[in-house]
C-alpha cells in the first residue's frame, strides 16, 4: 500500500486481562498493528483471543477486567480514557464484528436503524447521511435491493445477508480499526466465501487495519497479512502469513498447520468390493408438517464403512440421522437393517433393533447429565442391553474407557470435570456400550478445537477397525469428510445430489453443487481466495467454462 | 394482513372464554346450598310459599334453560332483577361499575407509569442506592396487607394531616375534582399495593435481556447505558411487562373489596359482597361476568400488544 500504511495504529503492550475468579485470561501480550494492516489472531477456545480483541475497544466481558499493560491507540493510551471517552471511541474508531450476526442484531429494530445509531448518537452525520451512507454501504457488499434492504428486521434477511450488514454497521463511523470475531464461522461454506471476499473489499478499499479472530488458519490465510498464534493467553508465535503457513517456528504452530493440511490432503479410499450391508436407506421421504425435509434419499451403509452425509444447514442431513433412529417417523419409504425393515418410531423398534444403531449428538456438553458419574453415564446401557450387574458391569465400564482412552479411575468424575475431547470421548464409548453395528455420528466435532477434533477422528477410525462397526457421519465439514468417509452422500434442499466414494466425488463431482461445495472449501495457502472467485466467475458465466 | 387475523383469533379465543366462564359463574351459584326462594322467604318458608316462589322465579325449568334464559337476557343488556330489591340489576350496576373503573384508573395513571419507570431506572442503575431502595420499599409496601396500609394512610393523611377525607363519600352530580380528591387516598393504597409487582417485573426482564448478544454490540457501538436499556433492552422485555401490567390493572378493578370497605366507596366489589351474604344470585353473577369481562379483556388487549411489540409475531404470516 501507500506511505499510510507505515504509520503505527495499534500498539499493546504487556497486556493483562483477567477473571474476576482469578484466572488470567490473557498475559503479557505485545502487538503492533500498522493502518490498513490486518492481523490474524489463531487459537483454540480459550485461547484468550477474542479477550485480545476486544481490548482495543477498552470492554472486557462480564466477569473479567483489564488489570495490566497499555493499548495505545495513534500513541494515546485508552485505558486511561473516561467512561465518555471510552464511549466516543468505541464504534467511531474501533468498530466491531461479531461471531453470529443473527444474535447481535437486535430483533426487534429493522437493519437501517441499527446501522445509522452510530453515526447519529455520536453526532457524525444526521439521518439522512446517514442513512445514505448505509445504502452505499449496502451496495458495496452486494445486499439485495439496497435501497430498501434497511428496512428489513434481523429475521427477515440470511446469515450471510446479517453477517455482511454487520460489517456495514461497523464500517458506518468509518473506523480506523475493525474487530472481526470469528465473521464467518457461523456461515456456510458457500456463503463464507463471499463474506470473506466482501470483508476483503471492504478493508482493502477503506485502508482500515483489522484485527481478525478466528479458530480457522485457511480462513485468515485468505485475509491476513501477519498471524498471531495464541494460546492459553500467551503469543506462541507472530510472523507474516506466509511464514505461519509454510515454516512455522513452534512446535505448536506446526500441529496446527499440519492437521489443517491434513485436513486437505485426501482420505484417497478407492471403490473396494463393499461388505455385506448394514443399512439400507430406501426411497425415504421426511416431512414437518406440509414442509418436505428430506425427499427420496436411497443409499446403503455397508459393515465397517463410513458413509459421510455433507450439505449445508438447512439440507435436511440430521432430519435423516434422527430418522434412522426413529426419533423422526419418516412419511414415506422404509430403513432396513439388513434384511429387516424398521419400524418408522422407535418406539415400535424391539430392543435388539433399537441396540444395533447408536447415535452421538453434535454438543457433548448437553449429551451428559452433569449429575451423573462416569460410571452412572456408562454402567446404565451396559447394565440395559447386556442385562449385566454389579462386578459385570464395571469391568465392562473399565473395558470402555480403555476403548476410548481415558484413564480407569475417571470412573469417579462428573462431565463438569472433564474437557470437550474427553466428554465427547465419554459419548463415544456410551454409544459402543450398547455393542453397535451402526453408529450415526452427528456432527461431532464441530464443537471441538481443531486438534481435538483431529483425535476424535482419530479415533472413530481406530475404533472401527478394531470392532467393525459402521458409521453413517453427519458433518458440513468436507475436510472431514476427505478424511473419514468411504463414500459420501451430498444432500442440498433436503434432496440428494451426489452419491459415490469419497475419491471420485471429490476428484470429479459429478453435479455443479457438489463441484461449488468442494471450490468453497478454503485452502492453507494465501492466494486461494483470488483464484476460488475467478474460478467461481467463470462457472457462473457457464459451467462448461470451468476448467476441469 | 396477518396481525389483524392474530388479533381476530385473539378475540375470538376471549370471547369463547367468557363465555365458558359464565356457564362456570352459573353453575357455581347454582351449586350453593338451598335455592334463592328459601333464601327469600327464610324462616316464613312454609312448602305453598316455596312452590309458589319458585314457580315465579321459574326455579323449575332445568339448571340449562335457566342458563339459557339468562345468557338470552344477558346478550341483550339485560342482567335480571335483583332479588332483594326487585329493579333492574343494570341500574344499580352501572354507576357502581364507573365508581370502580374511576378508582382503578386513577390507580394506574399513579401506578404503572411509576412502576414501569422505576423499573427501567432501576435497570439502568443495577445495584445503585437507588435501585436498591425502590426494590426494598416496593417490597415492603406489597407486604402489608392492604387495610393496614388504609388505615396508617388514613391516620397520617386524613387524622393528622388533615390533607385528605378519611372516607372516599361519592354522589351522583360530584365534580370531577371533589371526586379526584375523595378518592386519592384509596387510589395511593391501591399504588402502592400493585407497584411492586410491576417495577420487579420491568427491573428483572429488562436485565436479562441485557445479556443478550445485541446489547453487546451496542455497547460497542459506543452507546451510553440509558440508551442502550430504553431502545436496545426494553422494546425487547416488553412481552413479560406488558403481562404483568395488564395482571395488575384487572387486580385494580376486581381486587379492590378490602379498600373499598375501609374507604367506603360505592364500587362493584362491596356491590358483590353485599349480594353474597343476600344470597342475591342474579346480582352475583352479574358483578362476576363485570370482573370476568375486564379481567379476560385485559388480557387480550395485552397479547395482542405483546405481538405488535415482536416483529417477529407482527410479521409471521406474512413470510
Amino acid at each position: 500500500m501507500s506511505a499510510a500504511k507505515n504509520d503505527m495504529l495499534l500498539q499493546i503492550r504487556g497486556l493483562r486481562i483477567e477473571a474476576s475468579n482469578g484466572a488470567v485470561l490473557t498475559d503479557g501480550i505485545d502487538l503492533d498493528l500498522r493502518r490498513g494492516e490486518v492481523l490474524g489472531l489463531i487459537g483454540e477456545s480459550g485461547a484468550g483471543k477474542s479477550t485480545l480483541g476486544l481490548a482495543p475497544l477498552v470492554y472486557a466481558r462480564a466477569g473479567c477486567s483489564i488489570t495490566g499493560g497499555e493499548i495505545l491507540l495513534a500513541g494515546q493510551d485508552l485505558r486511561k480514557l473516561d467512561t465518555n471517552g471510552r464511549r466516543s471511541l468505541r464504534g467511531v474508531r474501533v468498530a466491531y464484528v461479531a461471531q453470529s450476526a443473527a444474535a447481535a442484531f437486535n430483533p426487534s429494530m429493522t437493519l437501517m436503524a441499527q446501522v445509522c445509531e452510530g453515526p447519529i448518537r455520536h453526532g457524525l452525520m444526521n439521518r439522512r447521511e446517514a442513512e445514505a451512507k448505509a445504502i452505499e454501504l449496502f451496495a458495496a457488499l452486494d445486499l439485495p435491493e439496497p435501497k430498501t434492504f434497511g428496512q428489513r428486521y434481523p429475521h427477515e434477511a440470511s446469515g450471510g445477508q446479517l453477517q455482511r450488514a454487520m460489517a456495514a454497521m461497523a464500517m458506518s463511523c468509518q473506523p480506523d480499526l475493525l474487530v472481526l470475531d470469528e465473521p464467518t464461522t457461523a456461515l456456510d461454506v458457500t456463503t463464507q466465501i463471499e463474506v470473506l471476499a466482501k470483508l476483503r473489499e471492504l478493508i482493502h478499499e477503506h485502508n482500515t487495519a483489522a484485527l481478525y479472530v478466528t479458530h480457522d488458519l485457511s480462513v485468515v490465510a485468505q485475509i491476513a497479512d501477519r498471524i498471531m498464534v495464541l494460546r492459553h493467553g500467551k503469543m506462541v508465535e507472530t510472523g507474516t502469513t506466509n511464514d505461519i503457513l509454510m515454516t512455522p517456528r513452534e512446535a505448536y504452530t506446526t500441529a496446527l498447520v499440519a492437521e489443517r493440511k491434513a485436513a486437505m490432503s485426501g482420505h484417497g479410499v478407492a471403490e473396494a468390493a463393499r461388505g455385506e450391508t448394514v443399512l439400507t436407506v430406501d426411497d425415504v421421504t421426511i416431512k414437518y408438517g406440509p414442509v418436505t425435509a428430506v425427499k427420496n434419499i436411497s443409499f446403503t451403509v455397508s459393515r465397517g464403512e463410513t458413509v459421510a452425509v455433507v450439505g449445508e444447514s438447512g439440507s435436511g442431513k440430521s432430519t435423516l440421522a434422527y430418522a434412522a433412529i426413529g426419533q423422526i417417523e419418516a412419511a414415506g419409504g422404509a430403513f432396513r437393517f439388513g434384511q429387516a425393515a424398521l419400524p418408522p418410531s422407535f418406539k415400535k423398534r424391539s430392543l435388539e433393533q433399537r441396540q444395533r444403531i447408536q447415535l452421538i449428538y453434535q454438543l457433548p456438553d448437553i449429551a451428559l447429565n452433569p449429575r451423573q458419574k462416569i460410571s452412572d453415564i456408562l454402567g446404565r446401557p451396559v447394565a440395559f442391553f447386556e442385562k449385566l450387574s454389579g462386578a459385570a458391569v464395571k469391568a465392562r465400564v473399565a473395558e470402555l474407557l480403555t476403548l476410548v482412552g481415558l484413564p480407569l479411575d475417571y470412573t469417579e468424575r462428573f462431565p463438569g470435570q472433564l474437557s470437550g475431547g474427553q466428554k465427547q470421548r465419554i459419548c463415544i464409548a456410551r454409544a459402543l456400550a450398547a455393542r453397535p453395528e451402526l453408529v450415526i455420528c452427528d456432527e461431532v466435532t464441530s464443537a471441538l478445537d481443531p486438534l481435538v477434533a483431529e483425535d476424535i477422528l482419530k479415533l472413530l477410525k481406530q475404533l472401527q477397525d478394531e470392532l467393525g462397526v459402521s458409521y453413517l457421519f453427519i458433518t458440513h465439514d468436507l475436510g472431514t469428510v476427505k478424511r473419514i468417509a468411504h463414500r459420501v452422500v451430498v444432500m442440498l434442499k433436503g434432496q440428494m445430489v451426489a452419491e459415490g466414494a469419497t475419491s471420485d466425488i471429490f476428484e470429479t463431482p459429478p453435479d455443479d453443487y457438489t463441484r461449488k461445495l468442494l471450490l468453497s472449501v478454503p485452502e492453507m495457502r494465501t492466494d486461494w481466495l483470488d483464484e476460488a472467485l475467478t474460478r467461481r466467475d467463470i462457472w457462473r458465466a457457464g459451467p462448461a467454462a470451468l476448467p476441469a | 394482513m396477518g396481525i389483524l387475523r392474530f388479533i381476530a383469533a385473539r378475540a375470538a379465543l376471549g370471547v369463547l372464554t367468557l363465555f365458558a366462564v359464565s356457564i362456570l359463574l352459573y353453575l357455581g351459584t347454582q351449586l350453593l346450598p338451598g335455592d334463592v326462594a328459601s333464601a327469600l322467604l327464610g324462616q316464613s318458608a312454609t312448602p305453598d310459599a316455596l312452590a309458589v316462589l319458585r314457580a315465579k322465579l321459574g326455579l323449575n325449568e332445568p339448571a340449562y334453560l335457566r342458563y339459557l334464559h339468562w345468557l338470552w337476557g344477558v346478550l341483550h343488556g339485560n342482567l335480571g332483577n335483583s332479588l332483594t330489591t326487585g329493579t333492574p340489576i343494570a341500574g344499580e350496576l352501572m354507576p357502581r361499575l364507573i365508581n370502580t373503573l374511576f378508582l382503578a384508573g386513577y390507580a394506574a395513571i399513579i401506578a404503572v407509569p411509576l412502576a414501569v419507570g422505576l423499573g427501567i431506572l432501576s435497570a439502568i442503575r443495577e445495584g445503585s442506592l437507588m435501585d436498591r431502595l425502590a426494590s426494598i420499599l416496593s417490597l415492603a409496601a406489597i407486604s402489608f396487607p392492604e387495610f393496614f396500609v388504609s388505615y396508617i394512610l388514613i391516620v397520617v393523611f386524613a387524622s393528622q394531616l388533615g390533607w385528605l377525607p378519611s372516607l372516599a363519600t361519592v354522589y351522583d352530580g360530584m365534580g370531577f375534582w371533589d371526586r379526584v380528591d375523595a378518592t386519592t387516598l384509596p387510589a395511593i393504597t391501591l399504588t402502592l399495593v400493585v407497584v411492586a409487582h410491576m417495577l420487579r417485573m420491568t427491573r428483572t426482564s429488562t436485565l436479562a435481556v441485557m445479556s443478550a448478544p445485541y446489547v453487546e454490540t451496542a455497547f460497542l457501538k459506543g452507546l451510553s447505558r440509558s440508551r442502550v436499556v430504553l431502545s436496545h433492552a426494553l422494546p425487547n422485555a416488553l412481552a413479560p411487562i406488558i403481562n404483568v401490567v395488564a395482571i395488575n390493572l384487572a387486580y385494580l378493578v376486581v381486587g379492590v373489596v378490602v379498600v373499598e370497605v375501609v374507604f367506603v366507596y360505592p364500587g362493584v366489589g362491596q356491590l358483590m359482597v353485599d349480594a353474597v351474604t343476600k344470597r342475591d344470585l342474579p346480582t352475583v353473577q352479574a358483578c362476576g361476568l363485570v370482573f370476568a369481562i375486564v379481567f379476560i379483556g385485559l388480557n387480550t388487549i395485552a397479547d395482542i400488544c405483546s405481538a405488535l411489540a415482536n416483529p417477529r409475531l407482527r410479521s409471521r404470516k406474512r413470510q
